[in-house]
C-alpha cells in the first residue's frame, strides 16, 4: 500500500501548484512514461512487474482491498498478496454497474464486480500469453501463465509478465474470454486473510482525518443545533482572540472557525457568540410518533394486492394485528466526518473518506464553482461508512472553508456535530394484520409501512407517486407462502434529514415482520421455528437458512438456566439470513449471550470477509436494538456523544457463530445482511423469557 | 515550551496547558496513528500509555503529560511485530481499522499488568468502542497473544 507516498507526492504537487488533474487511468499510466497493460480501468500491469488493482470502491471495513484483488488474481494467475491497490480517481470507468455512479453502498461491490474484475484478469492473462506465443512463435494453447510468468513447457522458455507488457498492450482486447469454473478455483471461495490488517494494527493506515498538507489549517463548524435551524447572527470577536484561531468564516452549514489545530478551532467555536433559529416546524419526537401512528390507520400507496387479503383475514379462524415503532438512528462511524480541501486558481484538490465519489465531485464543482475537469478527488481509507459517507455535506464544508481562506483546510466535525447532524436512519411505524386457518396456516396478511422516504431526496428517480420502493424491504413481499398479501406505504414528512444506513429500512421492517410472525406462532400455539417452517415454501432458500441456523444453535435443546432463544429470518436484496439469539434478563437489562446466523449470499469470494461482515452487521444491529435511538426536541437531537448514543462494547458483545450456506448462485452482497434479523431474534427471545411482547425499539425503552 | 517524551524521543512543543495530549500528538507533532473519536474519553480511540498505564489522550491536558513516559501506537513496536499486532493480523481483527490503534494500546496495557487475562478481565479492561463490532476477534487476539501463539 502506497498511501503515504501517494499523499506526500500529492502534497508536494500542491505546494508547487503543479496541478495535473488525473482524468483516468490511461492518463495516469502515460504520466509514468512506460508501457502498461491495462485491459480495464481497474487493472494495470507495469513493465516492472507490478500488478495494481485500481479500486473504484471505498474501503470502510468490508475488506475490498483483499476481495477485489482476489477476483483479479484468480484469472490473472497471480498471488493476491502481491497485487498493490490504489484508490481510483473519479472516472466514469469506475461507475458501479448496479448503482450507476462511482459509489460504494447497498452491498453491491462483489455482486457488481464479480464478472468485470474476473474478466479483466482473464483478458490480461490472455493478452500476456498471446504476446509470449507470438514472441516465441509457438501456439498460444501451449503456453500457460502462473505466478507472474508465462511458460512454454515444450521449449522451456518463460517470460515474466512485465517483460511481456509492452507487446501485450499492443494487442486488441480479447472480446471473449473463458472464466474459470468454480470447480477449478484456487483463490475464490477460499479463506484469505485481510491484506490491510497489519497497516490497520500499526496506525499506518491513512484515514481522511490523517491527511496533512504543508500550510494546512484545521477548521470546525458551529452548526445550528436544530436540524431545521439557521444562523441568525454571530459575533466573532471573542473567537478571534483565541490563541491559534486564524479566521472565522460563514459557510452554508454554519460558521467555520479556522485555526492552527483542532483544539484551537474548538476553543474558538466555544468562544463564538452565535445565534441560531430552530426553524419552522422544528420536529419533536412526541409529535412525529403521534403522526406516524395516525398514518398507520390510513390506507397508503402500494402495488396491487396478491389475492384478497382483506377478505381472507375477515374469514380467518383466528385474526391478529399489531403495530411496531422504531426510532431514528445515527450512524456513529468511529471516524467523525471530515474532509480536506485546497482551492486555488489551478483547480480544487480534495482528500475525503467518501463512499460516493460521483456525488462528491458534483458537490465540489458546485461549492467551488469549477467544472469537474478542475477537480482532483483523493479517496482515503474510511473509518466506518454504514451509508453516512454516501452524503457529501462534510466535503461541502471543507470546500467552502478552503475557498474562503485560500489555504489547504481540513474540516473536522466534533462527535457531537456528527451525532446531531446526521442523515438518520428513518424512523418507522409498521402495522401488520393477519389471519390464520384452523391449522395455523397464514391465509392473509397486510403490512403497512409509515416512514420518511430516503429516495425522494437521495435517489429521486426511484420515488414515484409518493412511493419509495426502498422503504418496502422485508415488507413489500413476504418470504412466507401467504396466498393473500398486500403491503402499502406512507412517506411521513418530518423535517428530520434521513439517509442510508446499514440495511436502512430492512433493519426496522424485518424486526416488525418477524416479531409479528412470532406473535402468530403464539396465536397458533406452535413453536416459533415449527410455525415458520410450516408457513414457508416447501423448497426455498429461506427454509434452508432457517433450518441451518436452528440446527447450529441447537433449537429445541435445553439452554442454561434463565437463557431463552428467539429466531428470525430476513432478506437484503437477494441474500438471506436466519439468526438465533440466546438471551437472559438481568433485572431490566437484557444480556445477549450468543448470536447464531446462517447466511446465503450466493457465491462467496472470501468466506473470511463474509463471516467478519456478518458478525459486524449483527453487532451493529444489536447496538440499535438494545439502546439505539435519536429523539428530537424542537429540532435538536437529544443525543450528543457516546454517553447518550450508547453502543455495544466488549462486555455486551455476544459469542457469534456464522454458517455460510454453500451456493452456486450469483453473489448477492454480504455487508448488510447481518443487521436486519438481530432485533427480532432478540425481542423474540425476550418474549420467550417474559411472555411480554416488545413492540417499540430500542429494547431499553420498552423494558424501562 | 513543554518537553514531552514520546516513544523514547524528546519533543519540545509550544502548546497551551489545557491543550489535550491527543491534539499535540496529532496536530502539533504529526503522529496520526492515535485517533480522535469522541473528545470526551468515551470511546478510547485516542488511547496511549502514560508510564505504561492506558490513558485517553483526548481528555488529558498536555501539561499533565510532561515528565511522563508516553507511548503511542507508533512506539509499541517499530515494525508491527508486537505480539498483539501479530495476533491482530492472525485473527483478522481489523475491519475499518479506525479504532484499532486504541484497542491495541488498551490491550497492551492490560497484558502489561495481567499477562493472562480471563474473559471477565478483558471485559473490564477493554471498554473501547468498535463500530465494526470486532470485539469477539479482539478477545481471541488478546488470548492468542497472552498464550504466546501469535
Amino acid at each position: 500500500m502506497q498511501r503515504s507516498t501517494f499523499l506526500a507526492s500529492a502534497g508536494a504537487a500542491l505546494v508547487l501548484g503543479a496541478y495535473a488533474p488525473v482524468r483516468g487511468v490511461a492518463a495516469n499510466a502515460q504520466a509514468a512514461n512506460e508501457a502498461t497493460l491495462s485491459p480495464s480501468a481497474w487493472l494495470r500491469i507495469g513493465e516492472d512487474d507490478t500488478v495494481t488493482a485500481i479500486l473504484g470502491k471505498s474501503e470502510m471495513g468490508q475488506g475490498v482491498t483483499t476481495s477485489l484483488p482476489m477476483l483479479i488474481a484468480e484469472e490473472l494467475h497471480y498471488p493476491v498478496d502481491r497485487i498493490r491497490v490504489e484508490f481510483a480517481p473519479v472516472d466514469p470507468a469506475f461507475a458501479d454497474p448496479l448503482l450507476q455512479g462511482q459509489t460504494t453502498g447497498g452491498s453491491t461491490t462483489i455482486k457488481g464486480l464479480f464478472d468485470p474484475l474476473r474478466t479483466a484478469g482473464a483478458r490480461a492473462r490472455t493478452m500476456l500469453i498471446t504476446a509470449a506465443a507470438q514472441r516465441w512463435n509457438v501456439p498460444a494453447s501451449e503456453c500457460t501463465a502462473q505466478n507472474g510468468t508465462v511458460v512454454h513447457a515444450g521449449s522451456q522458455r518463460s517470460a515474466r509478465y512485465g517483460e511481456l507488457v509492452a507487446d501485450a498492450a499492443k494487442l486488441p482486447l480479447p472480446e471473449h474470454v473463458e472464466l474459470a469454473s468454480p470447480d477449478t478455483w484456487t483463490v475464490l471461495g477460499k479463506p484469505h486473510r485481510r491484506t490491510d490488517a497489519l497497516a490497520k494494527s500499526t496506525g499506518r493506515t491513512q484515514f481522511g482525518i490523517d491527511v496533512r498538507l504543508p500550510g494546512m489549517l484545521i477548521a470546525t463548524v458551529a452548526k445550528p443545533p436544530s436540524v431545521t435551524g439557521k444562523v441568525v447572527g454571530y459575533d466573532a470577536a471573542a473567537a478571534k482572540q483565541v490563541h491559534g484561531v486564524r479566521a472565522v468564516v460563514p459557510i452554508s452549514s454554519g460558521i467555520a472557525v479556522v485555526a492552527d489545530n483542532y483544539f484551537a478551532a474548538q476553543q474558538g467555536k466555544r468562544a463564538l457568540k452565535a445565534r441560531f433559529s430552530a426553524g419552522a416546524n422544528a420536529p419533536s419526537t412526541a409529535q412525529m410518533t403521534a403522526q406516524a401512528l395516525a398514518l398507520t390507520k390510513v390506507p397508503g400507496v402500494g402495488g396491487p394486492p396478491k389475492g384478497d387479503p382483506a377478505a381472507a383475514i375477515a374469514g380467518a379462524a383466528q385474526k391478529h394485528a399489531a403495530t411496531y415503532t422504531a426510532p431514528f438512528l445515527a450512524h456513529a462511524t468511529m471516524e467523525p466526518m471530515n474532509a480536506t480541501a485546497h482551492v486555488s486558481a489551478a483547480g480544487v484538490e480534495v482528500w475525503a473518506p467518501t463512499q460516493n465519489q460521483s456525488a462528491a465531485q458534483a458537490t465540489i464543482a458546485k461549492a467551488a464553482g469549477v467544472p469537474p475537469s478542475k477537480i482532483t478527488l483523493h479517496t482515503t481509507y474510511l473509518g466506518g461508512g454504514f451509508g453516512r459517507r454516501l452524503e457529501t455535506d462534510f466535503i461541502q464544508d471543507a470546500v467552502e472553508v478552503a475557498k474562503a481562506v485560500h489555504a489547504p483546510v481540513k474540516v473536522i466535525w466534533s462527535r457531537e456535530d456528527d451525532t446531531q447532524h446526521d442523515y438518520y436512519r428513518p424512523s418507522t411505524a409498521n402495522a401488520l394484520a393477519a389471519g390464520l386457518d384452523a391449522q395455523g396456516k397464514i391465509v392473509g396478511m397486510t403490512y403497512r409501512v409509515v416512514s420518511p422516504s430516503v429516495s425522494k431526496r437521495a435517489l429521486p428517480p426511484l420515488y414515484k407517486n409518493g412511493f419509495d420502493p426502498l422503504a418496502m424491504s422485508n415488507a413489500g413481499e413476504s418470504l412466507y407462502a401467504i396466498p393473500n398479501y398486500h403491503a402499502d406505504y406512507h412517506d411521513q414528512e418530518t423535517g428530520v434529514p434521513v439517509g442510508f444506513w446499514r440495511a436502512p429500512y430492512a433493519s426496522a421492517n424485518a424486526w416488525a415482520a418477524e416479531s409479528f410472525i412470532d406473535e402468530l406462532a403464539t396465536l397458533a400455539k406452535q413453536d416459533p421455528l415449527a410455525f415458520r417452517l410450516a408457513n414457508l415454501p416447501a423448497v426455498s432458500r429461506a427454509r434452508t437458512v432457517l433450518e441451518t441456523a436452528a440446527k447450529q444453535a441447537g433449537w429445541g435443546t435445553p439452554t442454561a438456566a434463565g437463557v431463552h432463544r428467539g429466531i428470525a429470518l430476513a432478506t437484503w436484496d437477494d441474500s438471506l439470513i436466519a439468526t438465533v439469539a440466546e438471551v437472559s434478563l438481568d433485572g431490566k437489562r437484557p444480556r445477549v449471550h450468543r448470536l447464531v446466523s446462517a447466511v446465503d449470499c450466493g457465491t462467496v469470494v472470501n468466506p473470511l470477509t463474509l463471516e467478519a461482515q456478518v458478525e459486524s452487521a449483527m453487532i451493529y444491529g444489536l447496538s440499535a436494538a438494545l439502546t439505539g435511538k435519536v429523539t428530537f426536541t424542537s429540532g435538536v437531537a437529544d443525543q450528543h456523544n457516546f454517553d447518550t448514543y450508547t453502543v455495544v462494547r466488549m462486555g455486551e458483545s455476544p459469542r457469534m457463530e456464522v454458517t455460510i450456506v454453500p451456493s452456486r448462485e450469483k453473489p448477492s452482497g454480504g455487508g448488510e445482511i447481518g443487521t436486519p434479523p438481530v432485533a427480532a431474534a432478540v425481542t423474540n427471545a425476550l418474549f420467550a423469557a417474559t411472555g411480554k411482547r416488545i413492540r417499540t425499539l430500542p429494547i431499553s425503552d420498552a423494558l424501562a | 515550551m513543554k518537553t514531552l517524551t514520546i516513544n523514547g524521543a524528546t519533543h519540545h512543543v509550544d502548546a497551551p496547558d489545557d491543550m489535550p495530549l491527543l491534539w499535540v500528538i496529532r496536530d502539533t507533532l504529526g503522529m496520526t496513528g492515535t485517533k480522535f473519536g469522541c473528545g470526551v474519553a468515551q470511546c478510547g480511540a485516542c488511547t496511549v500509555h502514560l508510564n505504561g498505564q492506558p490513558a485517553r489522550s483526548c481528555s488529558i491536558p498536555v501539561s499533565a503529560a510532561v515528565g511522563a513516559k508516553i507511548t503511542t501506537i507508533e512506539g509499541l513496536s517499530h515494525d508491527g511485530t508486537h505480539a498483539l499486532q501479530r495476533a491482530w493480523v492472525a485473527e483478522d481483527v481489523p475491519q475499518c481499522g479506525y479504532c484499532q490503534s486504541g484497542q491495541i494500546m488498551a490491550a497492551a496495557a492490560l497484558l502489561g499488568r495481567t499477562p493472562k487475562p480471563t474473559d471477565q478481565q478483558i471485559d473490564e479492561a477493554m471498554s473501547n468502542i468498535c463500530r465494526c463490532g470486532t470485539y469477539a476477534r479482539i478477545r481471541r487476539a488478546i488470548h492468542r497473544a497472552a498464550n504466546g501463539e501469535a
